[in-house]
């Protein structure tokens, strides 16, 4: 039986190499911190849409660049927006891809778009698995008595 | 069940000011809905311009709309969303004689110098850069204009 100490310590490491890495940044820690009692799945809720939102938005790229003419504008504003989310959420390698994406969209770079749209999908099948065992973590935490360590 | 203290609570709801958050992307309205909530504020969020301006009593029917809706004490807006930018939405309230006192912040992800210039030129009272943080909210309290309505007699003590 693990305890809540081990716990805790392994979701402290755990975020910290998620942080160095680049997945998260600060602003996962400031939505952590909006976080309260009267609202204990708010972040997980959140995450959930971000997930869901973030498949649509790849399904509708994709189908954009299998059209005979790519339409660079609405690509570009399709990505502005996973950047908007992605920023807002702290997925940062991933607003990164999306930074860069939204370059090659300008300068209508096929083979740049193509290339970002593969490392956007990459990004958010890896940030959605880390996601997924960090609250896995927090669930086992709180069901050993335990409380969720935060960032500093 | 004390009739006054639920008076009271009433009171307090009504007192506290009123957001309304204008954001296409559901998380972004999810986010500044809990950061204003977390500020003591009420909050109403709509997913374009259209509908904000809705909200406002502004909508297609507003001559014949005789309920002007609910009091807005301050309206955050995203700049980018599709149709009605919030750059469009922020003009449609300066313009309209009904809710051209209420201040309208404009938040973006992009910090691009003539955006933020027009955008204060058209009479927005500040322009916030994403993500939006709890220090932020705490500061656009005091742009908040709302009167008591002290409807009747003020109640003190018991």
């Amino acid at each position: 039986m693990v305890s809540a100490t081990q716990l805790q310590r392994q979701y402290a490491e755990y975020t910290t190499s998620l942080y160095h890495e680049g997945y998260l940044n600060d602003q996962f820690t400031q939505l952590q911190k909006l976080q309260d009692e009267s609202d204990p799945d708010f972040l997980v809720g959140l995450v959930s849409v971000f997930i869901d939102d973030s498949k649509k938005l790849l399904d509708t790229l994709t189908t954009a660049f299998q059209q005979k003419t790519v339409d660079y504008k609405q690509v570009s504003l399709h990505v502005h927006r996973f950047k908007g989310s992605s920023s807002n959420i702290g997925a940062q390698r991933l607003m990164r891809v999306c930074v860069l994406f939204i370059n090659y969209c300008k300068e209508k770079n096929l083979d740049g778009c193509l290339w970002c749209l593969q490392q956007a999908n990459h990004e958010y099948i890896l940030v959605r698995s880390k996601f997924k065992a960090l609250f896995k973590l927090e669930k086992q935490i709180l069901k050993a008595g335990g409380s969720i360590p935060m960032m500093e | 069940m004390d009739s006054s203290s639920t008076t009271v609570g009433m009171k307090e709801e009504e007192e506290k000011p009123h957001v309304l958050v204008v954001d296409d992307s559901l998380i972004d309205r999810k986010i500044m809905e809990k950061l204003f909530t977390n500020s003591a504020c009420k909050v109403t969020t709509a997913e374009s311009g259209q509908k904000a301006l809705e909200l406002l009593g502004q909508g297609e029917d507003k001559h014949t709309h005789m309920n002007k809706g609910p009091k807005i004490n301050l309206v955050v807006t995203d700049y980018c969303m599709p149709g009605m930018t919030g750059y469009d939405l922020l003009r449609k309230v300066k313009e309209s004689s009904d809710i051209k006192e209420i201040p309208v912040i404009v938040v973006s992800s992009e910090n691009v110098p003539t955006r933020i210039e027009k955008c204060l030129e058209e009479g927005a009272q500040e322009f916030i850069l994403k993500p939006l943080k709890q220090s932020d909210v705490k500061k656009l309290r005091c742009h908040m204009q709302f009167r008591r309505s002290i409807k009747g007699r003020l109640c003190i003590g018991a």
